[in-house]
């Protein structure tokens, strides 16, 4: 089982299993365990996955956050795939999930999560990184923490540069 | 001008850090080549034909003396002992190496100055009029609102992987439009209410490269302190719905096309009405205290037309001619604003050496508060220079190469580094610039010709700003041979236009009579002080396309 980092640093052995969307005519199977369906699949089948412990859900880059506006109570999981690093839809999703519809479970980035992302995404809200295997998590901490301060207001940040500046 | 404080130096230290770590780790393997790619893009580096080139950051053109001596220091003890002065007011260095960059950067950061977001899919360096704060026709001082913007676009977290790059332009001259706001992702245009309340006219979707578009408004009126809310939502409907499938159509432009100007305005609005009173609008406060920065240097109390000017252009013809061309009014009396033009035929357009980098501190220091800036169009400009001291400045940048009196004509030509330096031109641009201004030495001739663009790019990046020239030139390639296409009608002023084709392309040793006809047409059909582009406007494309293919 990989590892996954979480905002403050701690490197933990993950039990979230990603199950991809499945082919065409396929049907959805679950392995064992705590599993990260596609979201549209959850919200087509909500009754069915009444267990938020064992069943999250995983949003696709250009998957529309709001689909689960009304349901961020019912998740304490929600994962959002980087297709490709240089793809940043993804830290809108996570900015619309916190500071517009309110969720406050854990927050997952997953796919292409490499070192230098990091910072943006827990400023975005993020708080678990699936960091790609290849990369040296070692690292990670370091690289969450590049910045001690920022310009802009963001998920982590209520208050901007040019308000802290005014006290 | 702006003055980090210790905010600034921190985040910018960190930065610089920051970047040592990844070019490490780069160096060590431990980054693909793709990974580094975007992190050394956003800070300045990018490699193009012969070697590395690092563009470095000039926010909205503005240098203090002591950077332009540090520019001077860095090309000389990391470079070639040049540097080049882009079209987006930034400096390029041609010849830096990969590993010195972190201690270039250092260097730079020193000076409160950085290469961040200077390329790459991100909000990049934020550019207005070069006589901001100085001239009279201005509505407000434009840099304070540039610094904001400065300061809200660096290190966005949400938005450092745009589809493409991102431009923001700022104007606040009532009549002029020296910033070319409409051909920017984003063009801010400051304008008052009824109630006189600032505000901005904001254009979306502008922008040239491969499709030329002149952006359309999406609003008319967004009071001031709804500008970063504001801007932050037009970048999320970007982020999350500019494509991503084709490089070519990911500029914003083109989502503004797809849902129409109408249909990506509602879209803003919309995502706009959920954050327009978070805590990222801006507060009168905050607006100040930036502001506190752009004061008036201490000015003296002076008359214009001092007896010293008048006497030194009745002795002096060639004095009296720069001062015509290349000076401009003040809105201070007894101040004028004067450009230093590096347009002297031989030298590339907006190349500098080190030693006159260190000129331009100089004069800037003797003559204008120690302060310069850089112009799109590769210029330099000293914004507050005493009227009875322009006989001395013009003597001390005569022998600099920095008097030639050809501002806005024909010879003072925008020209990017096309195939000599850059690895996607299709041929070479510099040689062709040299040309045309061989050809058009005469003066005398030129001052009577007026205001003419004369743009040149390489290919259709256009970064040579072809299509909003009078006349554009733009370099193709013809079965592995360089040509050049010409557009004519072209502005990137308030009546802003993509220029239209003039036909078939030329070879390079034909471009310079190609041109001299064109003029021709010109100076033939107009009236009495009519400029280049009122007659093109008025008599069309035939006659030049008759002559030009006769
Ligand atoms: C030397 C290597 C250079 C390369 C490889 C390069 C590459 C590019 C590319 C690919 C574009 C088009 C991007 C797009 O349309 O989305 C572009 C646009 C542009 N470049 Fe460059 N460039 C170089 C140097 C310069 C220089 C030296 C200048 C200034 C003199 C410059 C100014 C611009 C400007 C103003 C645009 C914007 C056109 C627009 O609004 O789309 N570039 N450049
Ligand atoms: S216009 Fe083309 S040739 Fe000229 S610098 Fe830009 S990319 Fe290079």
């Amino acid at each position: 089982m990989p590892d996954i980092i979480t905002s403050d640093g701690q490197i933990k052995a993950d039990d979230w299993t990603v199950v991809p969307r499945p082919e065409e005519g396929e049907v959805l199977t679950l392995p064992e365990g705590r599993v990260l369906i596609p979201a549209d699949m959850w919200l087509a089948n909500r009754a069915q996955y009444p267990n938020k412990e064992t069943v999250g859900v995983w949003l696709e880059s250009h998957d529309e956050p709001g689909m689960l506006a009304d349901a961020v109570d019912e998740l304490s999981i929600i994962a959002v795939n980087f297709p490709k690093f240089t793809d940043g839809r993804g830290y809108s999703s996570a900015r619309l999930l916190r500071e517009r519809f309110g969720y406050e479970g854990e927050l997952r980035a997953i796919g292409d999560v490499l070192l230098d992302q990091l910072q943006f995404m827990k400023r975005c809200g993020f708080d678990s990184y699936a960091l790609r295997a290849d990369k040296d998590i070692e690292l990670a901490a370091h690289c969450l923490n590049f910045f001690s301060q920022a310009y802009q207001a963001a998920t982590d940040t209520e208050e901007p540069l040019f308000r802290r500046r005014a006290l | 001008m702006y003055v980090y404080d210790e905010y600034d130096r921190q985040i910018l230290a960190e930065r610089v850090a920051q970047f040592r770590h990844q070019t490490a780790r780069a160096l060590a393997g431990d980054l693909a080549e793709e990974e580094f790619l975007p992190l050394r893009l956003q800070n300045g580096l990018y490699v193009q034909r012969l070697a590395p080139m690092l563009r470095i950051c000039v926010p909205y053109g503005m240098l203090r003396s002591e950077q332009l001596r540090r520019l001077a220091k860095v090309s000389r003890d990391y470079d070639k002992g040049y540097a080049h002065f882009t079209t987006r007011q930034n400096v390029q260095l041609n010849w830096p190496a990969l590993e010195d960059v972190p201690d270039i950067l250092a260097e730079l950061a020193e000076v409160e100055m950085h290469a961040n977001q200077t390329s790459g899919n991100c909000i990049r360096n934020t550019t207005t009029d070069q006589f901001a704060g100085a001239q009279s026709d201005e509505i407000v001082d434009p840099r304070p609102y540039c610094e904001i913007i400065r300061q809200w676009s660096t290190y966005h977290p949400e938005f450092a992987f745009l589809p493409r790059k991102f431009k923001v332009a700022v104007n606040a001259s009532e009549h002029t439009d020296r910033a070319a706001v409409q051909v920017h992702d984003i063009g801010l245009e400051t304008v008052r209410n009824d109630a006189g309340d600032l505000g901005f006219k904001v254009y979306v979707g502008g922008g040239l490269g491969r499709t030329p578009m002149v952006g359309p408004v999406i609003r008319e009126y967004l009071p001031e302190l709804d500008l970063l809310t504001y801007l932050e939502a037009i970048l999320r409907v970007y982020n999350r719905y500019g494509r991503r499938d084709n490089k070519y159509k990911a500029r914003i432009k083109i989502l503004v096309k797809a849902l129409t100007p109408e249909g990506f305005a509602d879209k803003v609005e919309d995502e706009w009405s959920h954050i327009k009173d978070s805590p990222s609008r801006l507060t009168h406060e905050a607006i100040a205290r930036i502001q506190a920065y752009f004061t008036e240097p201490g000015y003296a109390a002076l008359e214009d037309n001092p007896e010293a000017l008048v006497q030194a252009r009745a002795e002096s013809k060639a004095f009296d001619k720069w001062v015509t061309r290349n000076v401009d009014a003040h809105k201070k009396p007894g101040y004028a604003i004067v450009t230093l033009t590096m347009k002297k035929t031989g030298t590339p357009p907006g190349d500098v050496s080190d030693r006159q980098l260190e000129q331009i501190a100089d004069v800037a220091d003797r003559y204008s508060f120690g302060e310069a800036r850089v112009t799109h169009q590769q210029n330099a400009v000293l914004a507050d220079v005493r009227q009875d001291e322009l006989y001395d400045l013009w003597q001390a940048i005569k022998p600099m190469g920095f008097a030639t009196a050809n501002l806005n004509t024909l010879t003072d030509i925008i020209c990017c580094p096309g195939g000599d330096y850059c690895a996607l031109a299709n041929a070479k641009s510099i040689p062709i610039a040299e040309s045309i201004q061989r050809k058009f030495d005469n003066l005398d001739y030129v001052y009577d010709l007026g205001n003419i663009d004369l743009n040149i790019s390489g290919c259709m990046n256009a970064c040579g700003h072809h299509h909003v020239g009078h006349i554009g030139v733009l370099g193709v390639d013809k079965k592995g041979e360089e040509f050049y296409q010409i557009s004519l009608g072209g502005s990137a002023q308030r009546d802003a236009a993509i220029g239209k084709l003039l036909g078939p392309s030329f070879a390079s040793e034909h471009m310079p009579e190609v041109i001299e006809k064109i003029i021709n047409v010109y100076v033939e059909n107009r009236t009495e002080e009519e400029a280049f582009l009122d007659t093109y406007r008025r008599i069309g494309i035939v006659p030049f396309k008759e002559r030009v293919y006769a």
